[in-house]
């Protein structure tokens, strides 16, 4: 997920291509916006129209792609600082901002309306927010305050499974909050590893990571509180309505190896990582994406056996 | 005549970027075209209320009461 080069601020010229404006939407955080909230709508006990589910995913990926360009004419300034923003289209000077905030904010408005228009209202209202969520309360306010910048915003990226869960049910329900509270709990952690091996760009940008604010072997306890905190969530949910034994193997599995490599982080100072070139934290990072398609794949897959009869509880 | 028409070199960068928008903008026109007409069909094809955001309650909308 790391995207530094070396394209520096301000050096594009000339008129944006369409592939900028795609860039502005975050394509890669938008597929895991889609993964889980097409999760949410699969594992949910209402069979929706095939076509009423594809629209239902395309506006919830759409709604988040439009956070992601109201977060990227926010934080031009401190994206142009880092290494791995600094080639985002606002900053290389491909796309201007106010182009940037007025496609943010066309196209939040036309998710939220269509997800209305497809699935129901309850998740309409959800999706806006969402967006307010991601673009107002974390970006412009959380992200350059507070070290739980993470932990607080981390709901943003929650809310797409529960969005799904209600476009099919039309209501929340505990399942659907336990969806949410895996990937709440989960985001931490993530970004931590990140924060870790991005060595000194959140500081140079002025954002109070925790690595800048509480220092590194600070971060490195906090990634294994939380990683312990979530096992338990994350096993929990393996004997709710929406889980199974596939996913509680998964889970199992899943949660001892994160667990074990947030240990690893623990034990380590910068020392080693440097010397290593931070290849226990990169591992860590990659591992966490897999583990969130993992239990969401599991879930999916023990919805699936439910339907056809073989689920065991 | 000849003198009168303006060639143009080879294709610019520019006008390359501007057609590729131009054409991606028109895919996407046509793909949410495409899904208002998926989702009228399955809407409609569902047995959904086609009247219920009319301003007035037709009486045809309207519960059953016995009486």
């Amino acid at each position: 997920m790391t995207d530094a080069t070396s394209t520096l601020p301000g050096t594009r010229t000339g008129e944006a291509g369409f592939g900028d404006y795609v860039a502005l939407l975050k394509p890669r955080v938008m597929t895991l916006v889609v993964f889980t909230a097409f999760a949410g709508l699969m594992v949910a006990p209402v069979s929706l129209h095939p076509m009423v589910a594809f629209a239902s995913i395309l506006f919830i990926a759409l709604g988040g792609g439009a956070s992601g360009a109201l977060n990227m004419w926010w934080d031009a300034d401190i994206d142009a600082v880092m290494r791995r923003t600094r080639s985002r289209p606002v900053p290389s000077g491909a796309v201007r901002g106010d182009e940037a905030l007025a496609l943010g904010l066309a196209l939040s408005g036309i998710a939220v309306v269509m997800l209305g228009l497809a699935a129901n209202w309850a998740a309409a209202g959800l999706l806006a927010f969402t967006i307010f969520f991601y673009a107002v309360i974390y970006t412009m306010w959380l992200k350059r305050w507070t070290p739980q910048n993470i932990v607080i915003g981390g709901a943003a990226g929650a809310f797409p499974p529960m969005i799904g869960w209600v476009a099919a049910t039309g209501s929340v329900s505990l399942e659907s909050v336990l969806m949410f509270a895996l990937i709440f709990m989960w985001t931490p952690p993530h970004f931590w590893a990140l924060a870790l091996f991005m060595k000194s760009d959140y500081a140079d940008a002025g954002v109070p990571m925790l690595t800048v604010t509480h220092g590194r072997p600070a971060t490195r306890r906090h990634i294994v509180v939380y990683t312990a905190l979530l096992a338990p969530l994350a096993i929990g949910t393996a004997f709710s309505a929406i889980g199974g034994p596939v996913y509680l193997a998964v889970a199992v599995i899943m949660n001892l190896r994160f667990l074990q490599g947030a240990v690893a982080i623990a034990r380590r100072d910068d020392a080693a990582a440097e010397a290593d070139n931070y290849k226990v934290e990169k591992a860590f990072f990659r591992f966490s994406l897999y583990y969130l398609f993992a239990h969401f794949g599991a879930l999916m897959v023990d919805a699936g056996l439910d339907r056809f009869g073989w689920g065991i509880w | 005549m000849g003198d009168l028409v303006m060639s143009f070199g080879k294709q610019h960068d520019l006008h390359q970027r501007r057609f590729g928008r131009n054409l991606g903008l028109g895919l996407v026109l046509l793909g949410f075209v495409a899904v208002m007409f998926g989702l009228t069909v399955a809407k409609v094809g569902g047995g959904a209320p086609t009247q219920g955001f009319d301003h007035v309650l037709r009486p045809e909308m309207l519960p059953e009461t016995s009486q």
